[in-house]
């Protein structure tokens, strides 16, 4: 009783305990010190695309009331569309340049040495077209005035967005000091606004000199079939035959190598499969260049091995007791896999999916080499023709405008990522709502 | 209160209903079962005892061929059921399955209702015209296995939101639903606290009105309880066969002898 030893009480912590202690707070605090970097860099990254990209979404417009003057547009007043067809955008321009010289003749609107003819280079280049469009599309307006609401330029959307200043209108050859004193004078007038820009989602791509009318609807267009073209192939292929090597296959060298195979695959890089389809597809099928179903087809051999090592994994996670117990009442294995894995992996499956789906989505060096990076104007028509027509992809869209020299086009890349980011948001979070949904509840 | 041996069970009619014939089994290279030569009656409980990895699974798996879905392991030698070869080039082990009955060591319902459980048996085999039928046959089934009584209101209810005995008892009734004529069971108490096994002890000595019952025990006492007859296994060779009374009573064998007095094992 007398022989209690002083080491042993449990209100004194020893030195190996103590040590111990300290090894796991340090452990903690790197965690956390790696944790936070990430976020840091994470919340960098966000704030980075946001600040640049978010005044893509917003667009500066010039309302203004236009003549459609019927000596320009209709010379022999005979209505007939074939001849109204024959006046080019060169045609629409003047009234245009009518309708700002009233503006500029109005009290207190003029500025010193600006024209009507200066005035209308504040006005996109895309305006004639979209007029001519309108008056194709409504011949019987000829000869009444209607209310555009006009797409200003580049320059006059970007001194609204702060990227454009009086000092560098002075050095710019496409934009002048007057030209932006006018455009002050048209917003205090209430005819310049600045709205969302519904025509960045819906409008296609724009040449280099009119970066205010490029849109990523041809490329939103064709990511979205490419996506269809690589769900429909991956999905029924990618499971077929993960079910057939996980449950079926011999275990034999054959299926090793199929397997080492389809391991070494999902390593490769992606370049490697746009080559791969330019000369399979392209080059000896003879499919046209930048078609969805093209890009499509190589993003589907890119995913495959993706989609085939996730689903085995979440077959290989459903308990053998559950085969055995099928098996045990007299199940064949079509129906033991069929009834009862195929159901508890399903969660599983889905998640891969998207997940590469979502990649595939991203994916931009092998489209690079299948023709998609071609500057398309046209809309791909509906499917399964539509398919064939040329398209753009979202993530090569940035690539597209990110090489183009005015900071316009720098500003819609950023936008267009985002855009692209809400679509892979927008995947994972089906993929998750997919998930709790067939997860079984017990 | 279990130790007693059951004496002097009666059982009529005694047929041969699976009769083995120098079977041996290979999981690759070893060789996991040598020369067995076992003759079981039928309308019988037919217990399996020995020291674990000596073998009595993998005897208890050939006799529905469950075997099969390892790659690696070889059958050899006979397995007849009433008279007829089940390792046959013509018998398909899907029908074979669904007259040789089994019930695995841990519980393993499908994740779906108690209904579906019993009913994905019936409905695979076509034993049931419409809906009244299989409604018939599941009630029958849960009936058989003891347990309807205590599932009867919360059909729809998820069969592995049971208690572990309860489980079973439910693995059980899903191995009678298609009507089997043999039952195997591989230590089907082994998961099981005292109470649900002796539940499922008392539902064994009921099926044996109707199935030939083989079942796999590592408990000498449950063994002595439940069985008519006891084959004792040893490194892959059946050491002894006989009367469940006479071997625990009367042992010929000395490899039995220490088995059961506990020198094995
Ligand atoms: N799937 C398998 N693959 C290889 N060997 C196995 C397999 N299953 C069992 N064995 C071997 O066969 C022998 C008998 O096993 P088993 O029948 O499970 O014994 P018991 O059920 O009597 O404990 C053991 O030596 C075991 O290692
Ligand atoms: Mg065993």
């Amino acid at each position: 009783m007398t022989d209690v030893s002083s080491t042993s009480s449990l209100l004194a912590v020893d030195d190996r305990t103590r040590r111990r202690n300290a090894a796991e707070k340090r452990f903690r605090v790197y965690g956390v010190i790696a944790i936070v970097l990430a976020m840091l860099a994470l919340a960098g990254l966000m704030t980075s695309i946001l600040t640049n990209g978010l005044s893509a979404f917003k667009q500066t417009f010039v309302t203004l009331e236009v003549y459609l003057d019927p000596a320009k547009l209709d010379k022999d007043g005979s209505g007939d569309l074939e001849k109204i067809r024959k006046v080019s955008t060169f045609g629409y321009a003047p009234l245009i340049r009518n309708t700002l010289q009233t503006h500029l003749d109005a009290p207190n609107m003029a500025v010193d040495d600006l024209s009507a003819k200066d005035a209308v280079k504040m006005i996109s280049n895309e305006s004639a077209a979209e007029m001519r469009r309108f008056v194709l599309a409504n011949p019987d307006m000829i000869g009444e005035t209607v209310s555009f609401k006009f797409l200003a330029s580049g320059r006059v959307d970007g001194y609204y967005k702060g990227r454009v200043t009086m000092e560098s209108a002075e050095r710019d050859s496409n934009i002048s000091p007057q030209q932006l004193m006018f455009a002050d004078k048209l917003k205090d007038a209430g005819l310049l606004e600045t709205s969302f820009n519904w025509g960045f989602l819906t409008r296609a791509d724009a040449s280099e000199n009119r970066p205010e009318a490029a849109g990523l609807g041809v490329a939103i267009l064709g990511s979205l079939y490419m996506m269809a073209v690589v769900l429909c192939l991956t999905l029924p292929i990618g499971v077929a035959a993960s079910i057939y090597l996980e449950e079926f296959a011999p275990k034999n060298w054959f299926t090793d190598i199929v397997e080492v195979n389809i391991s070494n695959l999902a390593a490769v890089p992606s370049i490697v499969f746009g080559i791969l389809g330019l000369a399979i597809f392209i080059n000896f099928a003879g499919l046209p260049q930048s078609a969805p179903i093209v890009g499509g087809l190589v993003l589907t051999l890119m995913t495959l091995p993706t989609i085939i090592i996730s689903t085995r994994a979440s077959l290989k996670a459903v308990p053998p007791s559950i085969r055995d117990a099928a098996l045990g009442v007299g199940a064949s294995k079509m129906q033991a896999v069929f009834h009862h894995v195929l159901p508890l992996a399903a969660p599983g499956i889905l998640t891969g999916t998207i997940i590469g789906l979502a990649q595939a989505l991203g994916e931009t060096a092998p489209l690079l080499l299948i023709g998609m990076v071609a500057f398309v104007r046209e809309f791909p028509g509906a499917p399964p023709e539509g398919l064939f027509d040329p398209a753009a992809a979202l993530p090569v869209q940035v690539y597209n405008w990110t090489q183009r020299a005015d900071p316009a086009f720098a500003e819609r890349a950023s936008g267009a990522i985002i855009v692209l980011l809400v679509f892979l948001l927008f995947m994972n979070a089906i993929a998750i709502i997919l998930r709790r949904r067939f997860e079984r509840r017990w | 209160m279990y130790d007693a041996p059951i004496l002097g069970d009666t059982v009529d009619q005694k047929t041969t209903k699976i009769s083995a014939r120098d079977v041996q089994v290979y999981y690759g290279d070893t060789h996991a079962i040598k020369d067995v030569n076992v003759d079981i009656d039928s309308k019988t409980v037919t217990a399996f005892i020995g020291p674990s990895g000596c073998g009595k699974s993998t005897f208890l798996r050939c006799i529905n061929r469950m075997n099969d879905t390892i790659d690696v392991c070889r059958v050899v030698g006979d397995i007849k059921i009433d008279g007829e070869d089940i390792y046959d080039k013509r018998v398909d082990p899907v029908q074979l399955r669904a007259k040789v009955g089994m019930v695995f060591q841990k519980p393993n319902p499908f994740p779906k209702s108690i209904y579906d459980n019993i009913a994905y048996g019936p409905r695979i085999h076509g034993l049931a015209k419409n809906k009244a039928d299989l409604d018939v046959i599941v009630e029958k089934s849960l009936r058989r296995g003891a347990i309807w009584d205590e599932v009867k209101d919360r059909l729809d209810a998820p069969g592995t939101g049971l208690s572990g005995g309860q489980q079973q008892r439910l693995c059980i009734a899903r191995a009678v639903a298609t009507e089997p004529e043999v039952l195997l069971m591989d230590e089907p108490c082994s998961a099981l606290d005292p109470i649900a096994t002796a539940q499922v002890e008392e539902l064994i000595d009921e099926l044996r009105n109707q199935f030939s019952v083989v079942i796999v025990t590592h408990s000498m006492q449950q063994a002595a309880r439940v069985s008519q007859k006891t084959a004792f296994f040893h490194l892959g060779n059946l050491v002894e066969y006989g009367d469940t009374s006479q071997i625990f009573t009367n042992p010929l064998d000395e490899r039995t002898q220490n088995y059961i007095t506990g020198r094995i094992g």
